[in-house]
């Protein structure tokens, strides 16, 4: 379970229930079809919407790096996608990453934040210090979401900028924003 | 380094895509890009000379997006030895119109021919069947290899796997286009996408 170190249990459920629902509601009027994604517990409400949708793909991956690879054959096809991921999952993708600059097609990436706010494992903690150098060196625009006022804002320009200009964009989504994951009550 | 009474990988690929009609291709890098090259170059493929182990996902990506058309995915044993995992993605996905064919010469031939690991260890077609494509299958012959690119057109029995051993020569390369916004581009036009 998460929860988020600075909300009350009632401000949880409700904005728990917000900030997914306008990435939803902006990946679909960007009709995007091909969700692949490695399960994080900050994405599960958002892996949920897209399973239910009738009009988007959920594809589970046994590794982040298929997704980028997955996203160009999609846009080969005529398909926009987008790829979910945590933190730890970035590193996976370096070398597959270089699709985005040689194929040059609209790579967005939604990552859910770990080893930064209150992490109680330390083995989150190098690759979440590291994702968004390793996204810039790999030339991938990185942007932050960190309150829930801010998600569809931020959202909304990661996805003009990844679709409309094919500007390969990764949007971070803090560890703040998604709740420090409790191992121990 | 050859052995008697295997395929000719440019054979094995020129047969499989003779008849091809609208089928898009997708070549693993190295040695399956340049098969793919040397069968004739076509708007329709796909040529990676990077991204080892990606050459299925972008199969899948691209048969996903197109259910109506056969999309091949041709490649190495080491390539598809990079990308194992990919195999259970597709197995998951089952998508109908789907056919992967590994080239395989149980060697690295790109970087002076270092044994693979499907040389004594690894079976792709147990593996591809493991991973939930039971229409996997070893292929010898060329005959086979025709039955194939037939079986391969019909968008409404996949996914399927094959494993072609093949002969270890290195053949003459024929380069592809390289440039990957060209590829891209001109696949997506095939297609009728226009350009962003």
């Amino acid at each position: 379970m998460h929860a988020r170190a600075d909300a009350s249990q009632e401000n949880l459920q409700e904005q728990a229930a917000q900030w997914p629902e306008e990435i939803f509601a902006i990946l679909q009027r960007y009709d995007v079809r091909q969700v692949p994604y490695v399960p994080d517990a900050g994405h599960s409400q958002l892996i949920q919407r897209v399973l239910g949708s009738s009009n988007m793909r959920g594809i589970p991956l046994t590794t982040e790096e298929e997704g980028v690879a997955l996203l160009a054959g999609a846009w080969a096809g005529g398909q926009r996608g987008v790829l979910l991921m945590q933190s730890s999952g970035v590193g996976n993708c370096i070398n597959m990453l270089s699709l985005t600059q040689i194929y040059r097609f609209p790579f967005l990436t939604l990552v859910t934040m770990r080893g930064e706010w209150g992490e109680f494992n330390p083995w989150q903690v190098p690759m979440g210090s590291s994702t968004q150098g390793v996204f810039e060196l790999s030339g991938i625009r990185v942007l932050r979401a960190t309150e829930p006022s801010e998600v569809k804002e931020v959202m909304e320009a990661a996805a003009s900028q990844a679709y409309n200009a094919c500007t390969p964009t990764a949007l971070l989504l803090s560890q703040r924003l998604i709740g420090t994951k409790v191992f121990v009550k | 380094m050859s052995k008697a009474n295997l395929l000719d990988r440019r054979q094995v690929v020129d047969t499989l895509l003779a008849d091809r009609k609208d089928a898009l291709v997708v070549a693993g890098l190295g040695a399956s890009t340049y098969d793919l090259a040397a069968a004739g170059d076509n708007a329709r493929n796909l040529y990676l000379w990077g991204a080892m182990g990606g050459a299925v996902m972008i199969g899948l990506g691209l048969a996903l997006a197109q259910p109506k058309l056969p999309v091949v995915v041709v490649t190495g044993d080491g390539e598809m030895l990079m990308g194992m995992g990919s195999l259970a993605t597709v197995g998951l996905q089952k998508p109908k119109n789907l056919t992967i064919l590994v080239l395989d010469n149980e060697a690295y031939g790109e970087t002076g021919g270092q044994v693979s690991h499907t040389s004594t260890a690894a079976d792709l077609v147990g593996v591809a069947r493991s991973c939930g494509i039971p229409d996997s299958k070893a292929i010898s012959t060329l005959g086979e290899i025709e039955a194939f690119a037939k079986v391969m057109q019909d968008v409404t029995s996949g996914p399927r796997f094959a494993n072609v051993k093949i002969d270890g020569a290195n053949l003459e390369r024929v380069l592809s286009n390289r440039d990957g916004m060209f590829i891209m581009t001109r696949l997506r036009g095939a297609l009728g996408h226009a350009p962003i």
